[in-house]
């Protein structure tokens, strides 16, 4: 009993430190991609190739003066990023990396991702509300309507993966794509998993929450040093979040010839994560009535249809 | 639309592969085009003597008040022989009017931009600082 506690409890830790080692880097990534797409170099000063960019960016943060702004609600200001962070992170738990590489496999994993990562714009909506200051606030307002109107296209999508699947175990589900990736069955589920998946992660283009041209930092404003350290972890925790998630539910996993599973899974993870860079360096930012009539008038009746489709199909044959 | 997304996409793409323009400037040098205004070169005649005559029309136009002629009579000949000569690149705003304006063509605009420096006092440069090493000139 105790030894079985442990062991998971080691589990947990080692699991960890490897994702938390993943987000570091693919900050650094990030950097480096977006250099390389801007036709310049990126960091590549620290280190070799910037290899310890992240552990220089980390250590600038923690030496940051720590400040809270006086007309702030001090509770709620501190607590905000710790939810983003801590909502992030605990999904990571029935996210599984490989066969057997995973801290558990629940049976409603798929329901618990969904709760668990929409607890995410509570940080972001405290952070908005308690900073006290216009920017924040409109910054943690446009959180909220965008989380709540894309992740309804969302779980859409999924659900369609759902009834293909028969299961909503994620290490059921990677099992069922044996031979077939849902990418290939799912098309247009695939493509709206993505348009909502980026709009949860904050990313270009629907990165509205935080754009920097209209709300200097929008939800972030007011915070410095680690506070803003977790706020900036959790978001690059949530991209690799929804890499894995994409690369779970739509290419199959670790499934895949030659290499082992782990190589596999990381390979479509940061294949993914290139996707991401791309689509940033690529496409500008939509106004936030252009965002708001794509996730209502476009994409959601997409995903209605994509499920009837995907239903129909599944009944008849 | 659509189209319009694939070929951004592919845009960037191209980009991603193609050569970066970004110097790594310690290590490599820029090359500055033919007619850049560095740092000031005092030319110099035959004999390794300044060409300026000590006239002083450079200290009149320089805009910023940066340029401090000394200067004594000619022992041997007519006229001044100038004896220092400070810039302040403290001050110098590299407009190179004190270069248009010399009637002997004893100042030029040099290439050399990396002037940046820990103390001040390094950025006052006198004549001897100032005087052109290597080349010698034709014009007498
Ligand atoms: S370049 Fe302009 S500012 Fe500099 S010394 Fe000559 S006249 Fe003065
Ligand atoms: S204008 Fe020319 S000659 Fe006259 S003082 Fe200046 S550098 Fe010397």
């Amino acid at each position: 009993m105790i030894v079985d506690i442990v062991l998971q409890i080691v589990k947990i830790i080692v699991i960890f430190a490897v994702i938390l080692t993943c987000v570091a880097y693919l900050t650094l990534m990030e950097r480096r991609c977006l250099g390389f797409f801007q036709v310049r170099l990126g960091p590549n000063r620290v280190g070799p190739w910037g290899l310890f960019q992240p552990i220089a960016d980390g250590l600038k943060l923690f030496f940051k003066e720590d400040m809270t702004v006086l007309h702030a609600n001090k509770f709620y200001f501190i607590l905000a990023p710790v939810i983003s962070f801590v909502a992030v992170l605990s999904c990571f738990a029935v996210v599984p990396f490989a066969g057997n590489a995973y801290i558990i496999d629940i049976p409603v994993a798929v329901l618990y991702l969904m709760a668990i990562s929409s607890m995410g714009v509570y940080g972001v909506l405290l952070a908005g509300w308690s900073s006290n200051n216009k920017y924040s606030a409109m910054g943690g307002y446009r959180a909220t309507a965008q989380m709540i109107s894309y992740e309804i296209p969302l779980a859409l999508a999924l659900v369609g993966v759902l009834i293909l699947s028969g299961s909503m175990s994620i290490v059921d589900i990677v099992n069922s794509q044996n031979g077939m990736w849902y990418i290939v069955k799912q098309p247009l589920g695939f493509i709206i998993f993505l348009i909502c998946i980026l709009a949860e992660t904050n990313r270009c283009p629907f990165d509205l929450y935080e754009c920097e041209n209209e709300l200097v930092a929008g939800y972030q404003t007011c915070y410095s040093s680690m506070k803003f350290g977790l706020f900036y972890i959790g978001e690059y925790a949530h991209i690799f979040l929804a890499c894995c998630l994409i690369t779970l539910f739509y290419l199959g996993g670790w499934n895949g010839p030659v290499l082992p599973a782990l190589a596999w899974f990381f390979i479509k993870v940061f294949f993914c994560a290139f996707c991401f860079i791309w689509i940033r360096a690529t496409y500008p930012r939509v106004r936030y009535d252009q965002l708001m009539n794509l996730s209502w008038k476009v994409v959601l009746p997409l995903a209605f249809l994509n499920l009837i489709v995907t239903a129909v199909i599944k009944v008849m044959f | 639309m659509i189209k319009a997304l694939i070929v951004g996409l592919w845009t960037t793409l191209r980009h991603f592969f193609s050569r970066s323009v970004t110097l790594e400037y310690p290590e490599q040098k820029w090359t500055p085009p033919d007619r850049f205004r560095g740092r000031h070169i005092h030319l110099t005649n035959e004999e390794r003597k300044p060409l300026c005559v000590a006239c002083g029309l450079c200290e009149k136009v320089c805009p910023s008040g940066c340029i401090t002629i000394e200067s004594e009579k000619n022992p041997d000949g007519p006229g001044k022989v100038v004896t220092d000569y400070r810039i302040n690149y403290l001050r110098c705003c590299f407009c190179g009017l004190c270069v248009e304006v010399c009637p002997k063509n004893a100042i030029v605009m040099g290439h050399e931009y990396e002037l940046a420096s820990e103390d001040k006092e390094s950025l006052i440069m006198n004549l001897d600082q100032l005087l052109d090493k290597r080349m010698k000139s034709e014009n007498q």
